[in-house]
């Protein structure tokens, strides 16, 4: 239960996960307290990249919601919008239908699978990069930073008394917090109401209560995950670092100390000899740079989320102390085995699992591409009137009301003809005004619905149920969609009686 | 019976003091978390009891301080939807039901609303959208008595059929030829089997022929001579094969003896202007609307 530790390392430097569990007041030892990790800053390429890669994830969040996007009358003008009350998802061009939310959970297995592919070959790249949790704790780290400097000095002001500057310091902190949660909050509902609108209506008050609801939630767990969490999300919460291992092969490129050329570590003095010792000069560098807190030295971990700011860190140690770069660095498991026997083996890309889900992903890129080329722009539904089930005219023909609904899912308004196949001396009336046969008209984006009365007269009813075909045609684009349904007659039919 | 309370050796915990043939019941209290909640749910069930209604009485119940009823809330939400389309509503209270029907989304609003009063109030018995039952007509079919136009239905549906209450009632009486002895039951019999033919449902015959000359002299005046109906006076036509209540021989033989007077109620007394007008444009809308 309790880990030994080693007696050389300054205590504060443990990574937290060695540091002592709590214990109840038996003795007995159960949950670990959080203990709060300070990473200190660090400088170097990975450090850059990530910064870049953060800019660009927030300034691709925060600008989307208002690229515009013409449409054409009456439709939003949003690229990207969630349109849940108007039951529409708009992304640019693609106008998803309810009934098309299939290419919507085709978008999400795309995600999930070119996840998979991506972890097979380089390891967490999502976690340490991309996923919001890592870039907004990094923005939240990088404004604590700003207010209260470095790990050490913050460390310090923690541990010590309260202090005016203690306390004007970790005020501004949160209160930047807030505003930046706030914005991402702000940010979310604009993907699924028109923002120029929203944030009208939002300062004017008139916004739908949802709206402040979600804002609030969001500015709260944004808060709360990226200022307070932090690093617990990724080993406590978070789903994904518990099976990406199965997407790991011994070829998959992760954070890795080397430890064939870092062992035996040890402090090192400048002008003692490197002979018959290993490059790492233990000064835990690494460590305290680390966002989880973890010690990389201890091989694989569920807690790192390959972020690699540790190469960083460790890199501008060795160029300090001359020794080559790379003892912490991205390596896979038999390039380590390899090196520590002394050989060398080279990186594979290709191996049966990233073939495998390399296949996998074009599978799934092919089927939603067609499945969205493909997809229906027009859909006919037809639903006979069952009271009452059929009418007696005065002239002793036979009538049928049936409810036609016309979804035009293009970004144009059409017309179509209908026609009706399979019922002789049919005449067609619509209970719709300004609907006629030649001409049904349905507004762009949107449902029509007409009431359709077919009278035919009894002589031309053989049975009592006759089946027909109910066709539309839109000839300015070429489309057209048959529908089946039934005429339904009196069971007496070619009886004429008095009842 | 509790007995001492001691420190057990083995968990290090307090006993009860409760002991069953030297078996020691441990102390291990609920969490905090649980009791608290705890006693939050039985504040809350207070505080719900206090503002909301909760004890029941022999004549009423307790209201609560805040007044709440469900029924209210339901009244309040239909004040407020009508709010929101105090627009439309405005517009149709000064319009006829023809110029409704012509502003499509006045049409398709009075409809919508129709549907729903007609199905409150109206088909229990003309049946659900219009289908009719025995002896109350069809609304989907073309046969009207009073007129299918819209203004038509508007004021039958307005003044009702046979309405004593209301002055402006549509109002027909057929005489009663049998019981009040104006026809004997042999011309009876007689002018049923010519209404017969002139349904189209028998061929003619000399009972037939008998008849016609007694149809002319005391059922063509309100019928018409080729029955055809004139519904000035609400004389239904005898030709098309729709009947109000029946036509077989013996169902005319007895309408003409002792003739059934159907009654409709005077909605107007009954229901705002609004919802007749809506109601009236359901029916029109229902396939039979002239």
């Amino acid at each position: 239960m309790n880990p030994t530790l080693t007696t050389d390392e300054p205590p504060k430097l443990r990574p937290a996960h060695l540091r002592a569990p709590s214990t109840d007041t038996h003795g007995d030892q159960f949950y670990a307290d959080r203990v709060r990790v300070y990473p200190a800053s660090v400088t170097g390429i990975v450090r850059r990249v990530k910064w870049a890669l953060l800019v660009w994830c927030l300034t691709v969040y925060y600008v989307i919601p208002w690229v515009r996007w013409t449409r054409g009358p009456g439709l939003p003008d949003q690229a990207v919008l969630m349109d849940i009350a108007g039951r529409r998802a708009y992304l640019f061009d693609l106008v998803i239908w309810p009934q098309q939310i299939y290419l919507l959970t085709g978008a999400l297995i795309l995600g999930a699978v070119g996840l998979f592919f991506v972890t097979s070959l380089f390891g967490r790249v999502w976690c340490g990069y991309f996923c919001p949790q890592t870039v907004w704790t990094d923005l939240f780290m990088w404004v604590e930073r700003q207010l209260e400097g470095d790990a050490n000095q913050r460390r310090k002001r923690d541990e010590g008394p309260t202090s005016f500057d203690k306390v004007w310091r970790k005020t501004a902190k949160h209160s930047l917090w807030l505003a930046i949660a706030f914005m991402t909050g702000g940010a979310w509902i604009m993907y699924f109401v028109d923002a120029p609108t929203l944030v009208h209506e939002f300062w004017a008050g008139q916004a739908e209560t949802a709206t402040y609801f979600f804002v609030g939630l969001f500015t709260a767990t944004t808060y709360l995950l990226a200022g307070w969490a932090r690093e617990q999300v990724c080993t406590y919460m978070c789903p994904w670092p518990r099976f990406q291992s199965a997407m790991f092969d011994d070829q998959t490129l992760a954070v890795s100390y080397r430890a064939w050329r870092g062992e035996a570590r040890g402090k090192h003095k400048t002008g003692d000899s490197w002979l018959g010792r290993g490059d790492c000069v233990d000064c835990f560098r690494c460590v305290s740079v680390c966002p989880t807190g973890i010690d990389i030295r201890d091989g694989m971990q569920l807690e790192c989320i390959g972020c690699g700011l540790c190469v960083d860190a460790c890199n501008s140690v060795m160029e300090k102390v001359g020794r080559p770069t790379g003892l912490i660095t991205w390596d896979t498991a038999s390039g380590l085995a390899a090196a520590t026997a002394g050989r060398h083996v080279p990186y594979r890309l290709l191996r049966p699992r990233t073939i495998m889900y390399a296949g996998l992903l074009s599978v799934v890129l092919v089927a939603v591409g067609v499945a969205t080329l493909v997809r229906e722009r027009l859909d006919l539904s037809v639903e006979r009137d069952r009271t009452p089930n059929f009418v007696a005219l005065s002239n002793g023909a036979i009538r049928n009301g049936y409810t036609l609904r016309l979804e035009n899912r293009t970004t144009e308004p059409a017309s179509f003809a209908l026609t009706l196949d399979g019922l002789a001396e049919a005449t067609l009336k619509f209970g719709t005004v300004g609907a006629d046969a030649a001409r049904l008209e349905v507004p762009a984006n949107q449902v029509a619905t007409f009431r359709l009365f077919v009278q035919a007269p009894k002589t031309a009813l053989h049975n009592q149920s006759t089946p027909i075909k109910l066709t539309i045609v839109d000839d300015a684009h070429g489309r057209r969609e048959t529908e089946s349904s039934v005429f339904v007659g009196p069971a007496s039919l070619g009886h004429a009686t008095g009842e | 019976m509790p007995t001492k309370i001691e420190k057990d050796a083995i968990s290090g915990r307090e006993t009860t003091g409760h002991e069953w043939d030297g078996i020691k019941e441990l102390n291990n209290p609920l969490p905090r978390w649980w009791i608290l909640t705890f006693y939050a749910c039985i504040a809350f069930a207070v505080i719900w009891s206090v503002l909301y209604p909760s004890v029941p009485g022999i004549r009423g119940y307790f209201h609560g301080v805040l007044h709440y009823s469900q029924r209210e809330e339901l009244a309040k939400s239909v004040k407020a939807a009508e709010a929101e389309h105090a627009d439309l509503r405005t517009k149709m209270a000064s319009q006829s039901v023809d110029q409704i029907a012509a502003d499509p989304e006045l049409n398709e609003y009075a409809t919508a609303g129709g549907r729903a009063v007609f199905a409150n109030n109206c088909a229990v018995c003309h049946g659900a959208a219009g289908s009719g039952r025995p002896n109350f007509p069809i609304l989907a079919d073309d046969k009207w008595l009073w007129g299918g136009k819209r203004a038509d239905i508007y004021k039958t549906v307005q003044h009702g059929i046979r309405s004593p209450d209301d002055a402006d009632t549509r109002s027909s009486a057929m005489p009663r030829f049998g019981a009040d002895k104006i026809l004997t039951n042999a011309q009876i019999s007689d002018v049923a089997a010519h209404v017969r033919v002139l349904a189209k449902l028998d061929q003619p015959s000399a009972e037939s022929q008998r008849g016609a000359a007694i149809f002319k002299d005391n059922c063509a005046a309100c019928h018409g001579a080729e029955g055809q109906g004139n519904r000035l006076l609400g004389a239904p036509a005898l030709t098309d094969g729709i009947w109000l209540y029946a036509g077989t021989k013996d169902a005319i033989r007895q309408q003409v003896t002792l003739p059934k007077q159907g009654e409709m109620p005077a909605w107007g007394k009954r229901l705002n202007d609004l919802d007749i007008k809506m109601v009236s444009l359901y029916v029109h809308s229902l396939g039979g609307g002239e």
